[in-house]
């Protein structure tokens, strides 16, 4: 089910949590909610999950409002701090989160056993959930959002508290899940965006400043080529400045002068690669290492939220 | 209606999980037992009658402080944690999980008050037993029961400290109980009337006495719905 957000506006008092956001969202993607602490990322999920109002604007799943009821049957959701019946075991846990999202009777203890598979439980599926460490828990919190089998999942901090290897599976599990449903999940882990969404959204104060897929996003932020080289058999000075007088180059700094080592940033829209090589190959220069610097999705995150 | 009794028996578990349950109906049975039957002063052989009014007295008190105990940790909790989050996104309306709460307690007070069934067998050995005048006893305690977990879970809805809820619950109770009663006394006219009608002990004693008016159980069921009703506003607030 696409999900369509519109207008959506929510103030506390005369702070402005989100600020006129709208987007879509289409059935098989997944999208990346991103932006620093604050920025409004849990308020809008929570209103996509209808469980706070909104002052304006709607949220449709599907074509219909949120503001109905009708649709929490489709959702399913994580919140922030995974809160659990910690007195309960996760069984049971399980199979009253099935009951109560509409799950037949007869089908319960199957989808029950599904998610306990699904989610790794099988080893701490008869304790309390307040004897699982908090990697487990999570997995408890993913299984009752999945147990109703929804059409769309919202996610907050899904991997919060998982180690390496609970994040990878994890990851991996939300990815093949977005296959067929429609997820939204927030996170301030940066590689875990580029490792699992298809497309991101940054929010910074309540707006939207950047949509688009990871590699676009990326694009858009570098501008310009910068290289890192390393040389051998050449004068530091020399170097610098032969280098500097290259058509296709506007700055050189010397970052390493005893390695001989240069970051080089080209004009915009233009590529020095060949012209460096030729340099060298003219002065009898060796050269030892030629990196492209790739804009990481840190410095654009950092870029569009710090002002 | 079906996600509230889902509700009500997950809170009913979690009550007989915890020892919450038994140490609330070790205790209740207790306290009646021992003013109903052994107190000296006061309790059934003292008086030589066949009837339950001992009980239904000290039960009126024992419920008073137990129910607040009881409906305590209801919402508060789930406040507190969060859990209620995670619950009002469910395919649940708000009704529904004050309903399902207010059943829980509901039938873990009526659990305890069929504990008590003996003492209405032991006393039809005693003598000549009005037995109307027992069931209704017991209506009127189910119907109390009903008024103060109403207004417990209203406590429990506007907090989320579980003493805070407590307290609060005992001292609305209070007025209810005690109080309008005492008020009603040192009034006359309109207001003296207005606060008579409003005490529930007035209503408690006339139902126990056996008499079932209808003006009783309105008056009780618009405590349960009022307090219901506030509850629900009061969760859906956020």
């Amino acid at each position: 089910m696409d999900i369509l957000i519109q207008h959506l506006n929510k103030s506390y008092g005369p702070q402005k949590a989100v600020d006129d956001i709208s987007f879509e969202v289409k059935t098989g993607e997944i999208l990346g909610f991103l932006g620093p602490n604050g920025a409004g990322k849990t308020t809008t999920m929570k209103m996509i999950t209808g469980y706070l109002p909104m002052d304006l604007g709607d949220v449709l799943i599907g074509g219909q409002s949120v503001k109905t009821g009708a649709l929490k049957k489709q959702i399913g959701y994580l919140p922030e701090n995974n809160p659990l019946y910690l007195d309960m075991p996760v069984m049971d846990y399980l199979a009253f989160c099935a009951a109560i999202q509409g799950v037949p009777h007869s089908a319960i203890a199957n989808r029950v056993l599904d998610m306990v598979q699904v989610c790794g439980l099988g080893a701490e599926k008869h304790k309390r959930i307040r004897e699982l460490s908090k990697g487990y828990r999570q997995r408890v919190g993913l299984a009752q959002a999945m147990i109703h089998d929804p059409a769309v999942l919202i996610l907050d901090e899904p991997t919060t508290g998982l180690d390496p290897n609970q994040i990878v599976e994890i990851r991996e599990l939300i990815r093949k899940l977005g296959q067929e449903k429609t997820v939204i999940l927030s996170t301030h882990i940066l590689p875990e965006v580029e490792a699992t969404c298809d497309r991101i959204l940054i929010i910074n104060k309540g707006k939207i400043v950047a949509d688009g897929a990871p590699a676009t996003l990326r694009k858009q932020a570098q501008g310009r080529q910068v290289l890192q080289i390393r040389l051998e058999d050449a004068g530091v000075e020399d170097a610098r400045q032969a280098l500097a007088s290259l058509p296709g180059v506007s700055a050189v700094e010397i970052s390493n002068p005893s390695e001989l080592r240069f970051d080089v940033q080209s004009h915009p829209e233009h590529l020095s690669n060949r012209e460096i090589f030729e340099l060298c190959v003219q002065r009898k220069w060796i050269l030892a290492e030629m990196i492209p610097l790739e804009t990481k999705l840190e410095d654009v995150f950092r870029d569009l939220t710090v002002n | 209606m079906k996600p509230a009794w889902i509700i009500a028996k997950r809170e009913l578990n979690a009550y007989f999980d915890s020892l919450i349950a038994y140490f609330i109906i070790v205790l209740f049975l207790a306290f009646s037992g021992f003013f109903t039957w052994l107190a000296g002063n006061g309790d059934i052989f003292f008086r030589k009658q066949a009837d339950l009014n001992v009980f239904f007295g000290v039960a009126k008190w024992t419920l008073f402080f137990f129910i607040p105990a009881l409906t305590m940790r209801q919402l508060a909790e789930e406040k507190k944690t969060g859990t209620i989050e995670l619950l009002l996104t469910k395919a649940v309306t708000d009704r529904q999980v004050v309903l399902g709460k207010f059943l829980s307690c509901f039938l873990m007070v009526a659990i305890t008050l069929a504990l008590t069934l003996p003492y209405y067998i032991t006393i039809t050995y005693l003598g000549k037993v009005d037995h109307g005048a027992i069931w209704s006893g017991y209506l009127g305690l189910l119907l109390l029961s009903a008024a103060y977990i109403s207004i417990g879970l209203f406590a429990s809805s506007i907090t989320s400290n579980q003493i805070v809820a407590f307290l609060l619950a005992l001292s609305i109770g209070i007025f209810f109980q005690f109080l309008f009663e005492v008020i009603a006394g040192g009034m006359t006219g309109f207001i003296g009337e207005l606060f008579s009608t409003l005490s529930l002990s007035m209503h408690f004693e006339s139902i126990s006495r056996g008499v079932i008016d209808s003006k009783d159980l309105i008056y009780f069921l618009s405590i349960v719905v009022l307090g219901l009703y506030l509850s629900e506003i009061s969760i859906s607030k956020r």
